[in-house]
């Protein structure tokens, strides 16, 4: 008998249902095809509910889901029938607090496209292989930021510096003209 | 990263679908990806492009094999970069790739120096990629590593370790088992989630172990474990070990006041698991549930709707045994009928419905009625079963239950969900008489618009029994007829049937149901038609007003008694010729699989006549065996074959079993050898037995086995005669006879001479239960009541102590050998009484019927009446002698 708490899947959809990451630590969905199928229902099930102060909760298919949305982000994390669902929504608001730290509150699709290297680091850092690896927000956030740090200053706030340089030199060449 | 991976849009403002992979194609990426073997390694474009790659996986695109292969061996340069972000990128993707052994060979070497790194980061993460793809060869290089990971003082690193050797475990479990005693020191750490992670890997290192698991669990109870994950664990290894204690008295139940501290711990999962770990106690008792119940009370009122889905999810299951334990939450629960979220709301609703009391039924059904329109058909169908269960403990308010059935029937819903309704109204007209007419209408109104055939068929044939038998059958005739008109060849032939069937219950409607089965004869479906003639034949066409003869009866209402596979293969067998085809030769046995073929999976082509592979056959296949020996030929139809019954201990130099085959005036072992000698040959074998215990029986004929090789099974038989169609029972005693010769394992020949051995076999009994044939009754109380009451025998006995009350009611079975119906034989936990129906045919083709009420006399005492009616009476007293012997 499997005691130990596991996993299933951490989705993060947007709006309309697709992914922006999603990853499955679990043999239920062995083809992609299946993995939709799943996404696609998890996704109208819970679509039209108000999960946006606090985390809720469904059942369906015997898995049990809890899931957060902010903005046109969608987060979800899945376990077994069985499965304490308190457990499960600890991992649900680490990984939705991690991501918000991440993302430096700007929690929206377009930023979490365009910082997918941190959101697929996150989904490393939370679980491995269905057992739960951490949940503490902090601590996640700083195991998937931790490089950009040591070189220096934040990689956004590097390239803002870059093209405030660039614009500089635009400028000044034209005034030299 | 908030430079674009692909170049912007000067406008992309006014697009609100942007996305940075927008128009990202594989083929581009793969090219891309060209950059890893970049001399000059830049390390950002580097992330960028795995990051496109990771994309595209997550997306669900395939990388083909040949592509695979070249990404991953293009990424394995980026190791030489120092880069700690391009380093944490790569190895997401070397676990993404699934690298096949000769591939993970290529970056062995570099993550077995970053395991040893002094980078935490890199010791961590290349401990997790390692043991992901490794294969157990190259565990033993790199096990050192691991097990000074494991004690590692920075705890991502410990935890890499010991979550990668939980995984490990179920591949290479000798391997980890090596590495108890670090894991033993992380339990201690002061890291919370090193500990859980510690605690998960060692309880499964000695799972198999159960003192050491109790070591374990009386050790960390006293209090030294700090993560609440690791105490969630903690609780359910305690209940297992509590499971697993048994036979102690309620009251000092171990660890039973850990599980109540718990409940008072500051983390709410932690009191959750304890709380739900009290509640799933074999036997709790309510002094022991009340304080579980009170912290899931209060979690009722919490605004968080996990919490409140958790403790209502829980206290739905407690309200199934211990209705009276949930009845304290019953006003909070009535506030989350209106909970925002739908499953709470339906989880509240269905554990108030089955605390609640009569005079809340009313009430409960209004609220319900106002919430059923906006709910998922599960949640539906889950309120529905509860709707049913109160129905059958109320049966008084039937009415409104019923009105509240046939609503939402009317309403729109999946084929699940219809079911289930029908189901339910099916189960209170079979229950409750005064619902009966009723239910029949409303069931009535539903196939008149009904699109789910299968239920029009079920629904038809249930009127074909049921409507006949109320006090105006002629107001139902309408609707089955309208079926013959508008529905689809199924439904059409069903309502034919149906038709016949009150044509010959009732006898006043009988000359216009010929003219109603006449019309069918022009259908254009050939079933409706056949189904037409065959009726108006049986019934006696000339449509009159007269009485329908018994068999006629039992024709149209009969069940059909035997399994339809042995039906089909029989019809298989026959061959047309001037016999026709007889019913009664089917075999009615229902088929087991036999031992024999579920224990040697891989077992060498069996000789002729060895118990043939495939379940369906073997009753058939008995039977023509045993009519192929002349010996046995004359002994008349095969009543029965029992299970092989072992009479040698697992793993001895011969293995034999035996299947007893009952006939009415015979009955003839045959014994399943198997030699499991290589260097022996036996031959002339066999079974001496010795009948002196067995009076009743003397032997007539025996059949030895000639030759008995290495590895490939054989059949000896010894036939008894005993009084014919009498029950006879006795002991046998076995001695395996044979001669054995020396094999040369080399060339496989065997020795000229042999010596003349013998070989010690259990006993072996024929009982009253191999008389018994299990067979099945669909209906059991339509069978009960269509058999002759006079031919009932009741009588009560006492069981004696017995371990338990599943216990008691599975020996009876087992005694008497019969099907039990219904599902029956499962006894809920906790319950003290039980009542089992058990269905069978006995020798001479008896049919008997059983019907066994259970009851704990004291604290262990099992009490059971038995009611027994058959066709014979000779035969009912029969089985009570079965039993007062047994």
């Amino acid at each position: 008998m499997e005691l130990c708490p596991l996993i299933k899947n951490i989705l993060l959809l947007d709006s309309e249902g697709k992914r922006v990451a999603v990853k499955y630590y679990s043999d239920d969905w062995p083809t992609n095809s299946a993995k939709e199928a799943f996404e696609k229902a998890v996704f109208s099930k819970t679509q039209k509910t108000n999960a946006r102060t606090e985390a809720e909760i469904t059942m369906f298919d015997n898995y049990i889901v809890v899931y957060k949305f902010v903005q046109d982000l969608h987060f979800f994390v899945t376990g077994g029938e069985n499965e304490n669902e308190i457990i499960l929504a600890t991992v649900l608001q680490g990984f939705f607090d991690a991501v918000g730290l991440l993302l430096r509150g700007n929690e929206d699709k377009k930023e979490a496209l365009e910082n997918l290297d941190l959101i697929l680091l996150c989904l490393d850092e939370i679980v491995d292989g269905g057992v739960i690896l951490e949940t503490d927000a902090n601590v996640i956030a700083g195991k998937v930021d931790s490089h950009s740090m040591d070189s220096g200053a934040p990689l956004s706030e590097q390239t803002i510096t870059q093209a405030l340089a660039t614009a500089r030199e635009h400028l000044t060449r034209s005034l030299l003209q | 990263m908030a430079q674009p991976l692909v170049k912007k849009d000067d406008d992309r403002d006014d697009e609100a679908d942007y996305s940075p992979f927008m128009g990202i194609e594989k083929g581009a990426v793969l090219q891309e990806a060209r950059v890893f073997n970049d001399p000059q390694l830049d390390p950002r474009r580097c992330s960028q492009v795995i990051t496109k790659l990771l994309y595209l996986l997550n997306q669900g695109e395939t990388f083909t094999k040949v592509e695979a292969t070249e990404v991953f061996f293009a990424v394995t340069k980026l190791f030489q970069s120092k880069d700690i972000g391009l380093r944490r990128m790569v190895y997401v993707m070397i676990k993404e790739l699934s690298p096949s052994a000769d591939e993970v060979i290529i970056v062995t070497s570099s993550l077995m120096k970053d395991m040893t790194s002094k980078t935490d980061m890199y010791r961590a993460n290349a401990i997790r990629v390692l043991c992901r793809i490794t294969d157990g060869t190259l565990l033993t290089q790199i096990e050192r590593y691991l097990k000074q990971a494991i004690v590692d003082k920075n705890p991502v690193v410990a935890s890499a370790a010991l979550v990668s050797g939980i995984h490990l475990l179920q591949t290479n479990p000798e391997i980890v088992k090596r590495w108890s005693n670090e894991v033993q020191e992380a339990v201690q750490s002061r890291a919370a989630l090193v500990q859980f992670h510690a605690l998960a890997l060692l309880h499964q290192i000695r799972q198999n172990d159960r003192l050491a698991v109790n070591k374990l669990v009386s050790s960390l109870t006293k209090g030294s474990v700090r993560s609440p994950l690791a105490q969630c664990l903690l609780i359910r290894y305690t209940s297992q070990v509590i499971r697993e204690s048994a036979n102690t008295q309620a009251g000092d139940r171990p660890f039973y006041d850990f599980l109540e501290g718990c409940l008072r711990h500051k983390a709410e999962m932690v009191i959750f698991e304890a709380a739900r770990a009290i509640t799933e106690l074999n036997g709790v008792t309510s002094r022991e549930l009340t304080p579980a119940i009170t912290v899931l009370q209060l979690f009722l009122s919490s605004s968080k709707p996990v919490l409140r889905f958790a403790a209502v999810r829980t206290l739905n299951k407690v309200a199934m045994t211990h209705p009276m334990a949930v009845t304290n939450c019953n006003i909070d629960m009535e506030s989350l009928i209106s909970d925002q979220n739908r499953s709470i709301a339906t989880l509240a609703i269905t554990t108030l419905l089955k605390t609640g009391n009569e005079s809340s039924v009313d009430r409960l059904m209004k609220q319900i009625t106002n919430f059923m329109s906006d709910i998922a058909d599960e949640f539906k169908i889950v309120v529905v079963d509860a709707i049913r269960s109160l129905c059958l403990k109320f049966p008084l308010k039937h009415r409104s239950l019923m009105n509240f059935l046939s609503n939402i029937l009317r309403e729109e819903g999946g084929f699940e969900y219809k079911k289930a309704i029908v189901d339910s109204i099916v189960i209170l007209i079979r229950d409750i008489p005064e619902a009966k007419e009723s239910g029949l209408l409303h069931l009535c109104e539903f196939i008149e618009d009904c699109e789910f055939t299968y239920l029009s068929t079920q629904i038809l044939h249930f009127l074909g029994i049921e409507g006949p038998k109320t006090s105006d059958p002629n107001k139902y005739i309408r609707y089955i007829y309208n079926r013959v008109h508008l529905e689809n060849a199924t439904v059409r032939a069903a309502a034919v049937s149906t038709l016949a069937k009150f044509g010959a219950m009732v006898d006043t409607l009988k000359p216009r149901i010929f003219v109603l089965l006449r019309r069918c004869l022009f259908d254009n479906d050939d079933e409706v038609r056949d189904r037409a003639t065959l009726y108006l034949n049986t019934l006696g066409g000339d449509g009159t007003v007269v009485q329908t003869g018994d068999d006629v009866k039992e024709f149209l209402f009969g069940s059909l008694d035997i399994p339809l596979v042995n039906l089909e293969n029989s019809l298989k067998n026959y061959e047309p010729s001037e016999e026709s085809f007889d019913i009664n030769s089917v075999p009615r046995e229902v088929k087991t699989q036999p031992l024999a073929e579920k224990k040697a999976p891989g077992k060498k082509p069996t000789g002729l006549g060895a118990p043939p592979a495939g379940p369906p056959s073997t009753v058939d296949a008995y039977d023509k065996l045993l009519s192929s020996i002349p010996e046995f030929a004359n002994f008349g139809k095969l009543f029965k074959s029992s299970a092989p019954v072992e009479l040698t201990e697992a793993e001895t130099e011969y293995a034999v079993n035996v299947v007893k085959h009952i006939f009415d005036g015979h009955v003839v072992f045959q014994y399943n050898c198997t030699n499991t000698i290589p260097e022996q040959l036996l031959e002339n074998v066999i079974v001496i037995v010795d009948a002196s215990e067995a009076e009743e029986f003397s032997e007539v004929a025996s059949k030895p086995l000639r030759s008995l090789p290495y590895d490939s099974p054989g059949q000896t038989f010894v036939a008894f005669e005993k009084p014919e169609g009498i029950p006879a029972v006795g002991k046998f005693s076995n001695m395996l006879r044979f001669i054995v010769k020396e094999v040369d394992p080399s060339t496989g020949e065997a020795e000229d001479d042999g010596v003349e051995d013998e070989y010690q076999l259990e006993e072996l009994e024929v009982v009253a239960a191999d008389y018994m044939l299990k067979v099945g009754v669909s209906n059991f109380r339509n069978a009960w009541e269509s058999m002759d009451a006079d031919c009932e025998r009741v009588d009560e006995y006492g069981l004696g102590p017995r371990e338990s009350l599943a216990e008691a009611v599975n020996a009876v079975i087992d005694l008497l050998g019969m099907q039990p119906c219904e599902g029956t034989e499962v006894v809920p936990n906790n319950s003290r009484s039980h009542t089992c129906l058990l269905s069978g045919v006995y020798i001479g083709n008896v049919k008997v019927l059983v019907r066994l009420q259970f009851g704990l006399d004291g604290p262990k005492d099992v009490a059971m009446k038995l009611a027994v009616r058959s066709e014979d009476e000779a035969v009912s007293d029969a089985i009570h002698e079965i039993v007062a012997s047994g």
